[in-house]
């Protein structure tokens, strides 16, 4: 059950974003710009890096959500990811990719543990300025989500549908919350 | 922040709402969250400027700050913020040590639910300044009068206003 009064119906991040709204503006903007703005990084990739640190932090709900999200935009199934998956090596992805994953992995510790041959490794295989920043932005930005969704005790389905129904959405409306708040629906997926 | 204009304008704003806007907990209770879990992550530049913050603010000092990084157990605060810090100091740590216990403590000595959400998303929110800063080896300055200047102005005119310590 939830550390705080949400609403019943809404689960994870989604019931912590309804309850309120004036702090998940900004929120959601900024997850908007960077898993959506223009980039020359994938949507999977960076969706990756989302999916890869809520991993990390144990974060069953974000690991799922992210890992269903890259599974769907082109080129993430092909990568291997699977929810709370930790082994970067198992996965089918460029040089580049996985010198930015690693930076992450040490972000999701803290940021004092990037070290410059961390920076120098990536910036050898190919990333930008601009996409080192963003790594280190997004595993930051994770490290927040995965911190409020579990800090409450949001409710956490365990049903893979629930997550692939998730997926499509952040995929296909982005993440700036809809006009008129979410909407509860009538499927109630069992909760771990 | 410069780095990536539009992106500061959001991190800018979502500082504004969490800490600066009316809320249920007063600026100077946020502002010293902000400093304590910032301490927990090692964070010098985020940990001195929300201290100076916090000073700056009403019933705010520099005293009541550094007790609270030294141990806010036996700092001169009410427990219903000593609760909140104990819940703050586990996120830091994870969302997942956050304990029944930890919240029925606080709701006990009268935090509300709005009172514990703003702590775990400011202190989940300096979990993600704090990386942001250090991750990417940002410049800390060493001077106090660099922190005295940004905890005056901050305190006065919240998060959305050009920082005078940079030059057009």
């Amino acid at each position: 059950m939830p550390h705080i009064a949400l609403h019943p119906d809404l689960y994870g991040i989604t019931s912590l974003l309804d309850f309120r709204p004036e702090i998940a503006a900004p929120l959601c903007r900024l997850t908007q710009l960077l898993l959506r703005g223009e980039s020359t990084m994938t949507e999977a990739e960076r969706e990756m890096i989302a999916a890869h640190v809520s991993s990390l932090n144990a974060c069953t709900f974000c690991s799922s959500a992210h890992t269903a999200a890259t599974c769907l935009l082109p080129g993430g199934k092909e990568s291997g990811i699977e929810p709370m998956q930790t082994d970067l090596q198992a996965l089918h992805i460029s040089d580049k990719m996985k010198g930015l994953l690693s930076i992450a992995t040490k972000v999701q510790k803290n940021g004092n543990q990037v070290t410059q041959h961390d920076i120098d490794v990536a910036r050898a295989s190919g990333a930008t300025d601009l996409e080192i920043h963003d790594t280190v932005l997004i595993a930051s930005l994770f490290c927040l989500y995965n911190r409020y969704v579990d800090g409450l005790a949001t409710l956490t389905p365990s049903d893979p549908e629930f997550y692939t129904t998730l997926g499509k959405r952040i995929t296909t409306r982005g993440y700036l919350m809809p006009e008129d708040g979410y909407d509860a629906t009538n499927y109630k997926p069992n909760i771990i | 922040m410069q780095f990536r204009p539009d992106v500061g304008i959001a991190l800018n704003q979502l500082a504004q709402v969490l800490l600066a806007e009316e809320a249920s907990l007063s600026k100077r209770d946020r502002e010293l969250i902000a400093s304590f879990v910032s301490s927990r992550n090692a964070c010098t530049f985020c940990v001195t400027s929300h201290g100076a913050i916090a000073a700056h603010l009403p019933g705010g000092n520099q005293e009541l700050v550094e007790a609270i990084w030294k141990d806010y157990k036996t700092a001169p605060i009410d427990d219903k913020l000593k609760a909140l810090l104990q819940i703050a100091e586990k996120v830091a740590k994870g969302g997942l040590h956050v304990t029944q216990a930890d919240i029925t403590a606080a709701k006990e000595k009268g935090g509300s639910d709005l009172d514990i959400h703003d702590t775990v998303l400011i202190a989940a929110t300096f979990c993600m300044f704090n990386r942001y800063v250090d991750g990417l080896g940002a410049t800390t300055p060493y001077d106090p009068g660099f922190y005295e200047i940004v905890g005056r102005q901050r305190a006065a005119e919240g998060y959305l206003t050009k920082s005078v310590l940079v030059k057009d």
